[in-house]
């Protein structure tokens, strides 16, 4: 039934040429003291956005974790409030975070304020105190949080995945144990600062409305004293993935199950990444996914799942993410492993695969059409050594990508038969029902 | 003043107005300096109006018009707007419900065929009625029932501040509601809400406005007009005496507390409510705001703090009866009594001693630096324009916002300050259920 009875078939509109995708005006330096500064002009609001993104690989996992919730708390000269009300002043704000790659500072502010926010910034690098208050305070926040978080299923699920997907890779535990949390003491922070807190391979992007020349000479300026050569360390190539059973989660009373897939990827420079990324897009990558309009669109067993390419400095990987309700969950796995088998064996439809690249050529579009959204995406491809430019050249591998390449992405890169399942859920209502579809060990949820 | 303050800068989107035969307001702000646009209709319906015994179905009824319309079958919708590179979503709020996409601006006249043909008539089908109804109710598995602090505060603490259903009621729905949710009811709620005479259509970004007025011309022209029903009065008097309570979170490892006060009308006395967004801000924004040096930094008290006018974070689209609500999460062992005791003790300070040398100015200049950021992206913008079209009939107000947070004064801070009285408080208490 519908509510009005239909009229005569309206069609529907063609889209009008594609725009060309034009990349916005920057410049880049080398400073002397090895930091690399990229600036790229967008005037779209009077702000402008900052990252600084410095390698951070094989880092003492709480130890890192406490610099950078303490990065900001002080100075030679300045407390944490002082720092954060002179940013304040200029409209800005800087945050820092870690990942087993990277830590990265970010914020944005008036660009009137750049000068000042890069002041700051420069004191920050150059003369971080880690106060013993200061430090005390962040280290029981930081537990208090690790606290929360194990209780999240989706922190579970993922720490399962990452420990089964990585073995003794450094990627497979990221969040430290609040025991080794509380045992940081400022001492080892300033040594870790003084040991990895340098300019050499580090990347600074400034976005907005700037003049790019500008920018850089005004990063020069401020951020020329920052020195230190330091320690580096390289990552180990991330493992292959070693397919095995079923890794069954128990998170007793759980009234949904989360599965969590890990399958294959390859680097965005490869030269299958533009076909598989169109492949992952037809399997789960968008909401017109094969897989979401099955399980949601069909048969409501969730509200959304969603799989995407995660590239790292030591290996890309693909996951595919769902919850789901606790009764269905063995046949939520099944319609899965249905959908990545189908497409693993049979190509996808023109009509599919045209779909799937305008959504990517248009998200693209869309990435660059903000400050923030230029400032990480300059970021992110900065940290995997690629410059915008790679953009444009990404654009045209996808926009000639055939049926062919990527059924052939899907067969190599989706099999089921390469996938690490993991699910987190209540294993005595889930345990018999994932057993039917596959070889299944059990665990209890461990944080 | 002394000192210095930074010049807060201001937008100037341009605005172009006007209403279709059939009631249809839209809003034109065009923006050539990305290939891409934002596209946002708005209906004056939300979680307030849902009748009694239907809670959820405001939302609910957001997911039907994503099911197929006139012209277009289920999954088609997503399809189209996804097929032509674009994003889109909808969300139910207390006064409104959105629908959006953002796109290459080769695709508008696409996304204007797609949200004329749901204005005219979605497919309520018993089949797509009951599928949603699965989906919704995963969606509150996922956020509130298998998650620790599920529903904090936004659907907790409301039902404690007020005391009529349109203000009180779970705004996801019990599962016993949303189950018994007729299509029927669904066809009511269609047309009565879902009239021309009760939408706003915003357009943002890489358009020509004579063109974009022809197409919207064309595909929303001969939707059948229907006007807004009467929006009833949700007022209720203010508190007059401390509201409390509290409730165990099975899953939460942690206490936590949020407690509301009742703030001036936001549509008919702006000037008065502004100082309360301000004031928000100077309390929780950042680690050189009041309440975080001190409970954060200073006394250990919690270990985050947050704080906003509007039970969802929206100051500048919400409706009277509203609030500005503080909210924390405790150590172990934390005491929360305590917490709201210095919460007290620094707002009668603020109201006493006024801000500090500088204090006013550095907050307002970061308020700035956020409301711009948000109208950076088309689909921001044309959202934030659609409802203050819809609310006040001032799409342009969004260029001004910048400046009228920077004009809020000391005093009236200070004023906004000595009127969170704990007796006008309402407050809950998430005690942890042992998940540790």
């Amino acid at each position: 039934m519908s509510v009005t009875a239909p009229a005569a078939p309206r069609a529907l509109p063609p889209l009008g040429p594609n725009r060309r995708l034009k990349l916005p005006k920057q410049a880049e330096r080398t400073l002397g003291n090895g930091l690399t500064v990229i600036a790229v002009r967008r005037p779209a609001v009077p702000l402008v956005e900052v990252r600084l993104w410095m390698p951070f690989g094989r880092a003492h996992l709480a130890r890192g974790a406490v610099l950078a919730q303490t990065l900001l708390s002080g100075t030679g000269t300045m407390s944490s409030v002082q720092i954060a009300a002179e940013l304040q002043k200029v409209g800005g704000g800087l945050s820092a975070g870690i990942d087993p790659d990277r830590l990265m500072l970010s914020g944005a502010g008036l660009v009137t304020g750049l000068d000042r926010m890069l002041e700051i910034l420069a004191e920050v690098l150059t003369d971080a105190a880690y106060p013993n208050d200061d430090v005390a305070t962040e280290r029981d926040r930081l537990v208090d949080r690790i606290h929360v978080a194990r209780s999240q299923p989706a922190h579970l699920a993922r720490t399962a995945l990452l420990r089964r997907v990585y073995g003794s890779h450094p990627y497979a535990v990221q969040t430290p144990e609040p025991e080794a949390v509380r045992a940081v003491r400022p001492g080892a922070l300033r040594a870790l600062h003084a040991q990895r807190v340098h300019p050499a391979d580090a990347v600074l992007v400034l976005v907005g409305d700037v003049q790019p020349d500008r920018a850089l000479d005004a990063a020069e300026k401020a951020l020329s004293g920052w020195t230190g050569a330091g320690h580096t360390a390289d990552l180990p190539p991330a493992p292959p993935l070693e397919p095995g059973p079923l890794l069954l989660v128990d998170r007793p009373g759980a009234v949904q199950s989360s599965l969590r897939i890990a399958l294959p990827a390859v680097p965005r420079t490869h030269p299958d990444h533009a076909a598989l990324q169109l492949a992952n897009l037809i399997f789960g990558g968008y909401f017109s996914s094969r897989w979401v309009e099955n399980i949601r669109e069909d048969k409501g067993y969730t509200y959304g799942g969603h799989s995407l390419v995660e590239h790292s400095v030591a290996g890309s990987v693909l996951v595919a993410a769902v919850d789901v309700a606790t009764e269905v969950t063995g046949p939520a796995l099944l319609e899965t492993t249905y959908e990545l088998g189908r497409l693993a064996s049979l190509p996808p439809r023109e009509d599919e695969l045209e779909q799937a690249r305008q959504y990517a050529l248009g998200t693209l579009q869309l990435g660059m059409s903000t400050q923030a959204g230029l400032a990480s995406l300059t970021s992110a491809y900065a940290g995997s050594g690629l410059r915008l430019e790679f953009l444009a050249e990404h654009a045209a591998r996808l926009a000639k990508a055939t049926v062919a390449d990527v059924a052939e992405a899907a067969a190599r890169y989706l099999a089921p038969a390469q996938a690490v399942t993991v699910v987190l859920g209540d294993a005595e209502r889930i345990g018999p029902q994932v057993a039917a579809l596959a070889p299944v060990t059990t665990e209890p949820a461990r944080p | 003043m002394a000192a210095r303050r930074s010049r807060i800068p201001a937008t100037k989107y341009p605005v172009e107005r006007f209403t279709l035969d059939n009631g249809l307001r839209v809003v034109l702000t065009p923006d050539r300096s990305a290939p891409v646009i934002g596209v946002a209709v708005v209906y004056d319906v939300g979680i307030r109006s849902e009748p009694e015994g239907r809670t959820g179905f405001a939302h609910l009824f957001e997911h039907l018009m994503f099911q197929g319309s006139e012209n277009l079958e289920k999954l088609a919708h997503f399809r189209h707007v996804q097929g032509a590179g674009g994003t889109f979503n909808g969300s139910t709020h207390l006064d409104y419900t959105d629908y959006f996409e953002t796109l290459p601006s080769n695709a508008l006249e696409r996304a204007l065929f797609l949200e004329a043909d749901r204005m005219r008539g979605p497919r309520l089908t018993e089949e797509n009625l009951r599928n949603q109804v699965d989906v919704v109710k995963e969606e509150i598995r996922v956020n509130v029932l298998n998650r620790p602090y599920g529903g904090f505060p936004w659907l907790t603490l409301p039902p404690v501040m007020f005391d009529t259903f349109p203000n009180a009621h779970d705004g996801y729905g019990s599962f016993v509601d949303l189950e018994s949710a007729t299509v029927p009811d669904a066809a009511d709620f269609f047309r009565r809400y879902y009239a021309s005479g009760n939408a706003v259509l915003a357009v943002s970004g890489d358009i020509d406005v004579a063109e974009a007025t022809t197409l919207i011309e064309r595909h929303f022209g001969d939707v059948p007009a229907r006007p807004a029903p009467k929006r009833p009065d949700f007022t209720e008097p203010d508190l007059t005496e401390e509201r409390r309570t509290s409730y165990t979170d099975e899953l939460a490892p942690l206490p936590a507390v949020a407690g509301a006060w009742r703030v001036p009308d936001p549509i008919t006395d702006f000037a008065a409510y502004l100082p309360y967004v301000v004031l928000a801000e100077v309390l929780t924004d950042g680690d050189a705001s009041r309440l975080v040096e001190r409970l954060v930094q200073r006394d250990r008290a919690v270990t985050s703090l947050g704080g906003y006018v509007g039970f969802m974070g929206d100051p500048f689209d919400v409706r009277d009866p509203t609030a500005l609500l503080l909210q924390a999460h405790l150590p172990p062992g934390g005491d929360v009594d305590k917490v709201l005791r210095t919460i007290d003790e620094e707002l009668d300070r603020l109201a006493t001693d006024g801000v500090a040398e500088g204090e006013l100015a550095r907050t307002q200049a970061r308020m700035a630096t956020h409301l711009l950021r948000d109208t950076d992206a088309v689909l921001g913008r044309a959202l934030q324009m659609a409802v203050l079209e819809q609310q006040r009939g001032e799409p342009g107000l969004l260029n001004d916002l910048p400046r009228l947070v920077g004009e809020v004064t000391d005093e009236q801070v200070r004023a906004a300050a000595a009127t969170l009285r704990p007796e006008r408080r309402a407050s809950i208490e998430v005690i942890p259920g042992g998940a540790r």
